[in-house]
């Protein structure tokens, strides 16, 4: 931006004085600045020789709206912030009481999701309501589980883990093996995934134990790389990048079943319509099962002494070795704590997709899940829960942005810019907020009365 | 080591403990024990190796060389050397502080406290299984765990702000909880490094009431302290270190009068040295002062002579800690033998060819002291009888090759001519004791058997001549 001008005597000139000048030389700057960029552009004509094109017009526009917006800024909008400022600083503080959507946050929130897929089937009818129920509240449910998993891990323990996606794999090939070969249903599959996972979150505990902070983080990243890796070589059990179709889709306990040539199948027993959306609507409630659960043991374990030792590890490792806590179990708990969450999220995924592939578990995946959990406030289920719905749904409704198109011309794909805005709202979001939505830490125990712990006195733990 | 003490009145005996980091030796040969229900000082100026010392009584430091046996009121006896860092706490009870406080800063009051009674929610938890189910025998042992907690946060005076982060306290309240979470433990020694750092005088005092009542539980405790007026006050029992030497063993009122203590404690100058005895209060210097001795023979001239060369220690008299040469301390130790030797009640007869005189008081014993090999100048070429000026063939014997030589006490033998194992291997009696006493060790050459090692070392080196030399 154009740089404030503002000398001794400039604290004379009345504001609007000042902003004139300074929307000048904003004006001059940007001119000299986009001259080239924006005035001039290099083209290639019908021969094939390279011309100049000019475009004054556009140079115009940019250098007038930075010239207005400088003047904007200066004349209207620093005035104002200074005045709320002082307005701030003059009033007493006064506590406001929080209202009544923050005191009933999680009660409100658990409706509003209980009551999302009915709303959905009454406005858009039960076909319309797939997209909504499947690309929202599906998938933003898995994530939702996946980085209260991860929560564990980062947010408790302390321990930054950089390949969390490879528990979720881990989950996800299991039930799609043991589904496919061996026909076992996803009740008895999803423990035996949860609990695949978490071994696999020891396997990988015991080596990675000595290290801390970035080394921890380059080990897991490693990790999560060395999983995907496997699933894409070992082509004899995982059938390579080709990946695993055919997966069985999940019944209600054996008693309803969703597919269509079964006896039981959902319309047969109920005697209605046949649609896909049952199936979906069964999953979103699955998923939300599941996410409950999560949340109902990450409450308990942290308020049980494993929980709590968890917490210690990343206030002070060293504190918990003098107060007998043993670091070493107490790690390994952590990771195949949080790594059992990524294999029941893994294994409902495959129930859900029908298939796996190694493209579904890359770098990429474990980024979203741990900026999701940054994002969240670490520690904070609520906070997280919404990270996943700014973050999942934000780059989903993306898509859906249509009238984009009309402003920026058809060949605009609001798609390819979604992750560039993704970008920029985490960069605002930690700028506003840099310890997450979130930051406050509820303590697990209290005598008198439960205060948060704020976010300044709670560390992030070094590894 | 001390037969009249029997085991049961002591907590911890520490023997022979040795911490070296490379080449540095943080504690060299340390021995002390501390009575069960006793406070315990452990003091020293900076540097002298106390925290290395806490560091290897609970287990985050393995001791190069020593034994460290910690008796629990049980009769159970653990070797702290060998238990892994965690269960130090969780077996032996042996809690600790931090000299820098490490607090849960983003946990409450009252988690902090909880999570020092991890082991004990554990199993009452059935390791998490069952109190994720909320059984009521786990619901039973977290109420107790509070009641614990509370009782603790009373006695640190702290209980008003149970529910407020503990990296919010003032610092004299983080220090509080700071024991009151290690008592959460339910420790049998409680080892604090330095609780009275950096606390004003009220909080001092209210800190000195804490631990008197920790120790009216029956909880023992070890201290590391730089506050004199905690020191004396409240310990049982004082052990000085300095360098990672003892060099003053005993209970207040012998060792801060001192010369020893005095001298490497609180540096050698003069004026000093007289006002802070003043202040804590020694009738013996205020007398002394009134009565007008001479100054000329103050504690300074003691640690002149300690430090061999006079010109040594005058030029370093600024009120700093003599840093002259190794010869200082090395003397020095050899003085505190004896003046703990008369101010030890429990210390056996001293089998050192020490004189039984009176402990060096500071204007005692003069420059011509009998015993003391003044290390820089071996000038006692009899005190050994096989002495020698120079190594046989320009090279010595690797001497740190006898189980119980270090690499210093290698380098000290070879000042006073003792090159070759031949050499150590013809000791007899009187050679043996008059190294014991420049190297300050009490019956530790006829223990470790340094004659029959160096014999069958002296063999091995005569079997094949072109062995490789020592290191010096």
């Amino acid at each position: 931006m154009a740089a404030t001008v503002s000398s001794e005597r400039d604290t004379v000139a009345t504001p609007i004085q000042r902003a004139f000048r300074e929307a000048l030389y904003a004006g001059v700057i940007s001119l000299g600045l986009f001259v080239l960029f924006i005035g001039l552009r290099t083209d290639q004509n019908i021969s094939n020789e390279l011309i100049l094109v000019k475009r004054w017009g556009l140079l115009a526009i940019v250098v007038i709206a930075v010239a207005v917006g400088r003047f904007l800024y200066v004349a209207y909008a620093i005035p104002a912030m200074e005045r709320s400022k002082a307005e701030k600083a003059a009033a007493p503080a006064v506590v406001a009481e929080p209202g009544f959507v923050k005191q009933n946050f999680n009660k409100i929130g658990l409706v509003v999701l209980i009551l999302y897929p009915v709303a959905m089937v009454l406005l858009f009818g039960f076909q319309g309501s797939l997209k909504w129920v499947d690309n929202f509240g599906i998938q933003i449910l898995i994530y939702v589980m996946l980085a209260w998993g991860l929560n564990i891990v980062v947010g408790l323990a302390g321990l930054l883990d950089l390949g969390y996606v490879a528990f979720y794999a881990v989950g996800a090939y299991a039930y799609a093996l043991l589904g496919t070969h061996f026909g076992l249903s996803f009740w008895i599959l999803l423990p035996a995934a949860g609990c695949m996972a978490a071994f696999w979150g020891v396997m990988l505990g015991f080596p990675v134990l000595r290290l801390r902070g970035d080394y921890l983080a380059i080990v897991t990243l490693a990790f999560g790389e060395i999983i995907r890796l496997v699933l894409i070589n070992w082509r004899e059990v995982t059938n390579g990048s080709a990946g695993i179709s055919g997966i069985p889709k999940v019944s209600f306990f054996g008693l309803i079943s969703f597919n269509v040539s079964d006896p039981n199948y959902i319309a047969k027993v109920l005697h209605i319509a046949q649609s896909g959306a049952y199936y979906k609507i069964f999953l979103y409630y699955l998923a939300l099962a599941l996410c409950l659960l999560t949340a109902f043991v990450t409450i308990r374990l942290r308020r049980l002494p494993v929980g709590r030792a968890w917490e210690a590890l990343r206030e002070d490792e060293i504190a918990c070795r003098s107060l007998g806590i043993n670091t070493t179990t107490t790690k390994l708990t952590a990771f195949a704590t949080g790594a059992m969450f990524g294999g029941f999220a893994g294994s409902f995924f495959a129930a859900r997709q029908g298939f796996v592939s190694p493209e579904s578990f890359v770098f990429l995946e474990s980024a979203i899940i741990l900026a999701i959990v940054v994002l969240g406030g670490m520690g904070s289920l609520g906070g997280i829960a919404v990270a996943a719905l700014v973050m999942i749904g934000g780059t989903e409704i993306l898509r859906e942005l249509d009238f984009l198109k009309a402003v920026f011309g058809p060949d605009f794909t609001p798609e390819l810019y979604r992750m560039l805005l993704f970008g920029m709202a985490m960069v605002i979001v930690m700028l506003w907020k840099p310890r997450g939505f979130v930051g406050s830490r509820e303590p697990t125990a209290f005598l008198k009365k439960r205060r948060a712990v704020s976010a300044s006195f709670t560390k992030e733990g070094h590894g | 080591m001390n037969a009249e003490a029997s085991m049961n009145d002591l907590i911890l005996q520490v023997e022979h403990l040795s911490m070296k980091f490379g080449g540095l030796v943080a504690i060299g040969d340390l021995s002390f024990q501390a009575k069960r229900g006793e406070i315990t000082a452990l003091i020293g100026p900076n540097g002298a190796g106390k925290t290395t010392v806490f560091n290897c009584i609970t287990g985050f430091y393995k001791p190069s060389e020593g034994m460290i046996t910690l008796n629990r009121n049980d009769g159970s006896t653990y070797l702290l050397e060998r238990l892994p860092n965690h269960e130090i706490p969780a077996r032996a009870k042996v809690a600790r502080t931090f000299q820098n406080i490490r607090l849960f800063s983003g946990m409450t009051l009252l988690e902090n406290l909880l999570v020092a009674q991890h082991n004990k929610l554990m199993k009452a938890s059935g390791y998490t299984l069952l109190g994720l189910f909320g059984v009521p025998s786990y619901r039973k042992a977290s109420a107790e765990s509070i009641e614990l907690a509370r009782h603790w946060l009373e006695k640190a005076d702290l209980v008003d702000r149970a529910d407020d982060p503990a990296g919010d306290l003032p610092y004299g309240a983080q220090r509080r909880l700071e024991i009151a979470r290690a008592m959460c433990t339910g420790p049998e020694l409680l080892c604090l490094d330095e609780p009275a750092a950096g606390l004003n005088p009220k909080e001092s005092a209210a800190l000195n009431a804490l631990l008197m009542g920790i120790k009216a539980t029956g909880t023992s405790i070890l201290l590391i302290e730089h506050d004199m007026s905690v020191v004396m006050q409240i310990s049982d029992h004082v052990v000085v270190l300095e360098y990672g030497r003892k060099i003053s063993d005993g209970n207040p009122q012998s060792v801060r009068t001192d010369p020893r203590v005095i001298a490497a404690y609180l540096g050698v100058d003069d004026e000093e040295v007289e006002t802070v005895l003043t202040e804590v209060g020694d009738e013996d210097v205020i007398e002394q002062l009134d009565t007008g001795p001479d100054s000329a023979h103050g504690p300074g001239s003691s640690s002149s002579y300690l430090a061999g060369p006079v010109s040594d220690t005058v030029g370093h008299s600024e009120g700093e800690r003599i840093t002259v040469s190794k010869g200082a301390s090395k003397a020095a130790q050899v003085d505190a033998r004896a003046a703990s030797v008369a101010s030890k009640p429990v210390a056996p007869p001293a089998a050192k060819s020490a004189p039984p005189a009176k402990p060096a008081r500071k204007a005692g014993t003069t420059k011509a002291g009998t015993k003391k090999p003044a290390a820089k100048a071996p000038a006692k070429a009899g005190s050994v009888s096989n002495r020698m000026d120079a190594p046989r063939g320009g090279k010595a014997d690797s001497l740190v090759r006898i189980k119980g030589i270090g690499p210093v006490n290698e380098r000290k033998l070879n000042e006073h001519g003792i090159f070759h194992f031949d050499q150590i291997a013809a000791w007899k009696k009187a050679d043996i004791e008059a190294v014991e006493a420049y190297l300050a060790f009490d019956g530790r050459i006829a223990r470790e058997d340094w004659i029959g090692q160096a014999k069958t070392l002296a063999e091995e080196v005569a079997a094949k001549p072109a062995k490789r030399g020592g290191r010096k």
